[in-house]
């Protein structure tokens, strides 16, 4: 039976108020054998859902876990004598504070690629102009181009450049991304056309028009777009690893991927690296989950 | 800003960071890739010489090279399906309910593909770690003997794909989660006047509309896998004996660690005309596919 077929009963209703279609079940009304079907996948995913988590509550218990305890067989969960030490040692003796600054100034660069990702999307979205079909079609291309491909000729450039070892090197190749632009220009086509022609008949310049009118009315991708540009730029890895001689400019995740090296010797101090690491993200994403959902379903992912 | 010029100057600069970071790089790379540039081509250009095709025939004569592609092709056969039908179960499971309990478990399934995964794979050596980790622990509970988990050539594919399925279904989820949001409430509600149970419905109904986003998470997850990179950096370097160095790994090793940065180059031809190939053959197949 297709699809069109099953519509059948429905298109009927009206059509015959004397005897009424079946009613769809309501909320308080499930039938009992559905409700036992709710609640054993409720089970399952509960169980799924601790599986998954598992690693993280290991990582955060870990972390606090004096080095006798972490490296204890047979192995346990909750530390009996939790200690910060660990803490204390990344920020006093491992120069954590300093990465932690680096990584939220390339957090605060990216923001600097998301307003120019927001003016590209909003160009293609509404202006119609020689050379639009071709260029968006380079703006789907690249999504296709791996980081690993063009990360040996991106270096080289940007060592011409003379921008290896400086924060904007590092921030730069991930600056602007095609499926951002795209995820843009999919929301801003929602945009009546008619409010911006009033508001050029009323005399406002386009850059007002993009930064009163269009940005505001843009409000949910943009929150999206902030909370995925702030995760990618707090977990990126592999530009900072490539361009960054000099201590100095490590970020997060470089320090952290350093610490790799003393597996055998201190898993405390790495567990509490990567709690640092993970703890912000997961506090942004449980805050911002709702409007990271929707922005998928936004984007005509259906 | 007049309206003519308008959209030149919006699009101008992200434009021109694409083109600079996105187009030029692979042109870049096809010229290299035909240069014997090293370390000291690097500092000084006119040590560089023009070698033609001596880096490609090197490469397909280089056994390391076809170990990489061989485990890059292993887990990617691993990783994909389990990653697409793991999360598209997920997904389904769900969304059965919209009630609030339901709803706080998402977030569980997607923490980790957001965190970073650099932090991740140091917990998960530990976790695997043989003398004191965690997994080996719980095995020997139920009686079986201790795994090598990151030093045995075999099982060291195994632990890295199981880390990267845990980590790759979380955006899976979501995507699959918007995807079913979007099927029309009229076809789960004929489907059930018709009789149809659940499961059913789920099969006859639900999947066939999932279609596009079937795919366009297999081809997303076929094209990430070709790139793995992180999991096998941070956890076994490559090791043990190259066992699970993927052709990314490869790439940075060649060009990072060795500097043969026309050798490397060549290699990311290489990797971009696989993923083309792929994507190529993904898109005709989908062409064949019934329209949406």
């Amino acid at each position: 039976m297709s699809i069109t077929d099953l519509r059948q009963p429905l298109a009927l209703d009206p059509e015959l108020p004397a005897t009424p279609p079946p009613r769809r079940p309501r909320h308080g009304s499930v039938p009992r054998s559905a409700r036992t079907t709710t609640i054993i996948v409720g089970v399952a995913l509960t169980v799924g859902a601790a599986i998954t988590a598992l690693p993280f509550f290991w990582m955060v218990f870990s972390s606090v876990k004096p080095r006798s305890e972490s490296v204890a067989y047979p192995p346990a969960l909750l530390p009996r004598e939790p200690t910060f030490e660990f803490y204390v040692q990344l920020f006093q003796e491992l120069d954590f504070g300093r990465y932690v600054l680096n990584t939220l100034a390339i957090v605060l660069i990216s923001m600097i690629g998301l307003l120019l990702m927001a003016m590209a999307g909003y160009g293609f979205a509404k202006f119609t102009f020689r050379g639009r079909e071709p260029l968006f079609f380079l703006v789907l291309i690249t999504m296709m181009i791996p980081v690993q491909v063009t990360m040996i000729p991106t270096y080289l450039i940007l060592n011409g450049m003379k921008l290896t070892n400086t924060l904007i090197g590092i921030a730069l190749p991930t600056l602007v991304s095609g499926f951002s632009i795209f995820l843009f220009r999919q929301f801003m086509s929602t945009i009546p056309t008619e409010i911006l022609e009033a508001a050029r008949i009323d005399g406002a310049s386009e850059m007002r028009i993009f930064l009163r009118i269009v940005l505001p009315m843009s409000r949910p991708i943009m929150a999206v777009q902030i909370v995925l540009t702030f995760i990618a730029g707090w977990n990126s890895f592999l530009w900072p690893l490539i361009l960054a001689n000099d201590e100095r400019l490590y970020t997060l995740s470089v320090g952290v991927s350093l610490l790799n090296q003393q597996i055998a010797t201190n898993p405390s101090l790495q567990m509490a690296a990567a709690t640092l690491m993970v703890v912000p993200i997961l506090i942004v994403f449980v805050i911002f989950q709702r409007s990271v959902v929707q922005g998928f379903a936004l984007s005509g992912l259906k | 800003m007049r309206t003519r010029s308008a959209p030149y100057l919006l699009i101008a600069p992200a434009m021109l960071l694409l083109i600079a970071f996105g187009v030029l790089p692979i042109m870049v790379a096809v010229v290299v890739s035909l240069t014997d540039m090293n370390l000291a081509g690097l500092g000084d250009w006119s040590r560089i010489e023009f070698i033609g095709v001596a880096n490609y025939t090197q490469l397909f004569a280089d056994p390391a090279f076809w170990q990489a592609l061989w485990n890059t092709g292993i887990f990617a056969i691993l990783g994909v399906p389990a990653v697409v039908v793991l999360s598209l179960i997920v997904a389904l499971l769900l969304n059965r309910s919209q009630n609030r309990f339901f709803r706080a478990l998402r977030s569980f399934y997607f923490l980790p593909a957001i965190t970073a995964i650099v932090a991740i794979s140091l917990v998960w050596g530990y976790l695997y770690n043989t003398q004191f980790g965690l997994f080996n622990y719980l095995l020997s509970l139920i009686g079986i003997p201790p795994v090598q988990w990151l030093s045995d050539p075999v099982m060291v594919k195994f632990s890295l794909v199981l880390v990267a399925v845990w980590r790759g279904t979380g955006l899976n989820i979501i995507i699959f989660l918007a995807a079913l949001q979007s099927v029309p409430k009229e076809y789960l509600e004929a489907a059930s006047l018709d009789g149809a149970g659940s499961m059913r419905t789920t099969v006859s109904v639900v999947i066939p509309l999932l279609r596009f986003a079937i795919f366009f998470v297999t081809i997303t997850t076929i094209i990430a896998w070709l790139q793995f990179f992180d999991e096998p950096f941070v956890l076994t370097k490559g090791g043990p004996l190259g066992a699970s160095t993927s052709v990314s790994l490869f790439l940075y090793q060649t060009g990072f660690s060795s500097s043969q940065f026309g050798y490397a180059a060549a290699g990311s031809v290489v990797l971009f005309v696989i993923i083309a190939v792929v994507t190529v053959i993904q898109l005709r197949g989908r062409k064949a596919d019934v329209d949406y």
